[in-house]
Parts: C-alpha cells; sequence; structure tokens
C-alpha cells in the first residue's frame, strides 16, 4: 500500500523526530508514504472570520497539490495541518460560491479543485485501515509496565465534524498505547490547551499551563507524555526549562510523538527516534524498561 | 469598572460588524457561564468569554477592543463545544482581533523578537502567533 502524505513545516526541521519515527513505522508495517512534491506551508490556523476567503488559498494549494500526483487522499501526522487542510477543505466544500471564488483566484493552476481530495490522520489510518489488532501483531518490542499518558490538546479533537474521536474524552491514542504493550494513563488535563502559539511571547502562560497538564499526568502515575502536535510538544517538551524556573518543585517529564512509542514497538532503528531532538530525554526511563 | 449602556451603543454598526464577520447570533447567549467554566486561559482574562458576549450584546466596543482577554484567548475552541445554545464564542472573540487587525493594530512586534528566541521556537509557533496577531 503507497499513501500520499503532506508534512508540513515544523515536522523538516524541530519535529524531524515526529516524521522520521512516522515514516520508519509506516515501512514497517509495509506502508510505503510518497511526500507531495511542491507543498506550502498550510498557514496553521483556519482562519474563523467568514469573509476571509484568503487564507484558505494556502490549505487548498496543497490539495491540488494532492490530486495533481494522482491521489485522492492526503494524509498528515501534525494535528494542526490536519485541523486546518480538512477545515478549509469542509467549509469551501458547503460554499460552492467561495469554492469558485478561490479557483478564479488561482487561474494559473492547471487543476481546478472540486473539494474531492480527502484529508485524514495517521491516527484514523491506524485504527481503520491497518486496524488496531492487526497492528498489534507487529509489535516486536510490546511497551511493557510502561505507563503513558496521551494528551490530545485541541485540534485533534475539535470542533466535532473535523475531530474523530469524543471532544470531551477522546480515547484513540490511549487506545493505541494499549495496544503497543504500554499502561495508559487516563487524566484530567488530556485535551486542556497548552497555551499554544502564547509561546512566542507570553512563554509565562504556557509555564503555568505545561506546570499543570504535566503535573496532572504524572500524579496519575505516568512516566511519559506522548502528543501529536508539534506546537504542544514544545510547549510541553521545550518549555519545560521555564516552568522548573517558575514552579520549582516541578518534576521533569519526558514528551515524545506518539510515533516515537510507535516506532519503538515496532523495532525501528534509534537513529529514526531522533531523541536529540526531545529536550527532557526519554532514554533513562526506556532503558529502564529495556526497550532501548 | 464602571460600563456606561446606550440604545445608541446597542444599535451600533459594531454589533452587526462582530455578528457579521463571526457568524454567530449573539443574542442567542443566555448568560449561563459554561464557556468561562471550561476555558482554560480566564485566569489571565480581564473580561472572561461569557462577559465578551454580554458586552458585545451590549455594543461596548471600546471596553472590548482595549481588552487584554481577546488576545490571551488561543482559539483552543473548548467554549464552542460546550456552548448549550451552538454558539462559536471563539469566532466572536476572532472578529474583535479582526476588527483591530484590519485597522493595522499588530498585536505581536515580530521585529522585537531576538534570533535566539526565532531559532528556538518552532515554524508552527512563529506562523501562528503571526497568523493570529498581525495583520
Amino acid at each position: 500500500m503507497k499513501i500520499c502524505y503532506y508534512p508540513g513545516c515544523t515536522l523538516k526541521n524541530h519535529a524531524k523526530n515526529f516524521e522520521d519515527s512516522t515514516i520508519c513505522s509506516l515501512n514497517s508495517i509495509g506502508v510505503e508514504v510518497e511526500e507531495l512534491s511542491r507543498w506550502n506551508c498550510c498557514g496553521t490556523v483556519f482562519s474563523l472570520t467568514t469573509d476571509d476567503l484568503i487564507h484558505h488559498i494556502a490549505p487548498i494549494r496543497n490539495l491540488i497539490r494532492v490530486k495533481e500526483a494522482n491521489y485522492n487522499k492526503v494524509m498528515t501526522v501534525c494535528a494542526m495541518c490536519f485541523n486546518t487542510l480538512k477545515r478549509a477543505n469542509e467549509r469551501i466544500k458547503s460554499d460552492p460560491e467561495s469554492m469558485d471564488i478561490l479557483n478564479n483566484f488561482m487561474d494559473r493552476e492547471e487543476v481546478q479543485y472540486e473539494g474531492d481530495v480527502q484529508v485524514f490522520h495517521l491516527l484514523e489510518f491506524l485504527k481503520d485501515e491497518i486496524g488496531f489488532e492487526n497492528l498489534a501483531k507487529k509489535v516486536v518490542k510490546p511497551l511493557k509496565k510502561l505507563k503513558i499518558a496521551s494528551y490530545y490538546g485541541c485540534l485533534l479533537v475539535r470542533p466535532k465534524e473535523i475531530g474523530f474521536d469524543d471532544m470531551e474524552n477522546p480515547t484513540i491514542l490511549d487506545d493505541l498505547m494499549e495496544i503497543l504493550g504500554a499502561d495508559s494513563v487516563d487524566f484530567p488535563f488530556k485535551t486542556e490547551c497548552c497555551g499554544a502559539y502564547q509561546t512566542v511571547d507570553k512563554p509565562e502562560i504556557i509555564a503555568d499551563r505545561t506546570n499543570r497538564i504535566l503535573t496532572s499526568a504524572k500524579d496519575r502515575g505516568a512516566q511519559m507524555v506522548v502528543v501529536s502536535c508539534p506546537l504542544c510538544a514544545f510547549n510541553l517538551d521545550q518549555r519545560q526549562k521555564q516552568t522548573v524556573e517558575k514552579y520549582p518543585e516541578f518534576k521533569h517529564i519526558p514528551v515524545l510523538y506518539f510515533t516515537q512509542a510507535l516506532a519503538i514497538a515496532l523495532g525501528c532503528p534509534e537513529e529514526t527516534l531522533r531523541f536529540d531532538l526531545n529536550f527532557i530525554d526519554p532514554k533513562p526511563i526506556l532503558k529502564e524498561k529495556g526497550l532501548i | 469598572m464602571r460600563i456606561n449602556l446606550s440604545r445608541k451603543k446597542i444599535r451600533d454598526s459594531f454589533v452587526d460588524k462582530v455578528q457579521e464577520l463571526s457568524g454567530q447570533n449573539l443574542l442567542a447567549c443566555y448568560q449561563c457561564g459554561k464557556c468561562s467554566a471550561g476555558c482554560p486561559a480566564v485566569d489571565e482574562m480581564d473580561i472572561l468569554p461569557n462577559q465578551i458576549i454580554r458586552f458585545a450584546q451590549l455594543g461596548l466596543k471600546e471596553e472590548l477592543l482595549a481588552s487584554k482577554a481577546i488576545w490571551i484567548c488561543a482559539s483552543c475552541l473548548t467554549c464552542n463545544a460546550r456552548c448549550p445554545k451552538g454558539i462559536n464564542i471563539a469566532e466572536v472573540i476572532e472578529a474583535l482581533r479582526q476588527i483591530l487587525l484590519r485597522n493595522r493594530k499588530d498585536h505581536l512586534k515580530v521585529e522585537k523578537l531576538s534570533d535566539k528566541e526565532k531559532e528556538e521556537i518552532p515554524p508552527i509557533a512563529l506562523i501562528c502567533s503571526m497568523r493570529k496577531f498581525t495583520s
């Protein structure tokens, strides 16, 4: 099986560990990944004002690239890219007038966009296309006795029409961690916003959120937290530096992309895990559990 | 805070503009407060989400456009998910930010970020912040 993949900007630099672990995991279960050529930034956020059509151009252009590559579906792993691409697609699909305006604006494009590309997330693909029960059979290194808290954040689950799980109590990541052999730790802050882009000019707010979210996961016994968004990852992992400065009693906890946990369980080599990009080193706990 | 109400403010085109940009019917709100109860950002807000809706209904343009709260909201959409009247509160707050941004009142001064910050902060955060905070 071969799938079309849209990486998004951050997966090529700060979140290279997200990309490499995704590709190795998919390859190891027999799925070939074809990266979209000439993709551009999706814009990171879906425009919420009714008249702001111009900002839907960036995501829609990527969907045109998907059609040009002869696919009708595209996979993303970044929660923000997923949300922006899928929402822009739904927005113009439900409004033919906007679709015409956008197509007229993009008159140099050879392909007319008709809302005919489906955007899906890796988690949906693993659950619905591969099947968690089939995935379980491919696990070579079960994450035994590892207590993992899954953090969903905002954009994987909200709004309801876009998300692929329950908005208030999503479980897809927890289910995946259980399939991989880990003990999943439920905690009340799993869909609480990390503060997102406030990290740029108000890192002190992020310190509060990170303290609240991660302390809750730790209090429930978690030994690590998994995420699916490079912005959540930055706030919950790198910003632990500012968190401990503001809250000296705060205890560090490793934050991994869910695909890093997946890649370990599927036996991917350590160089594809790229732990050098994780701020809080997950290696000690992984060594203790005999996983690396 | 002293607040002056007037028919003039309530009938001001500002109220229509907020409804138009957000696509929301402000009068649907019955002030249950669920949006503010679930909002993770209320600690840092000067006007809470349910108050933002009330202020918008009343045309309190100056108070809303000068508030800190509209820049603290990160559009996490928890309020939208929980509103029993189906109002998208985050869209209303976006409309308020847009009214300022469209008048070239940028909130983020990109030029003030140091090279170290620009290198350390991932593109996803920088682009997002510029999309939300600059015109």
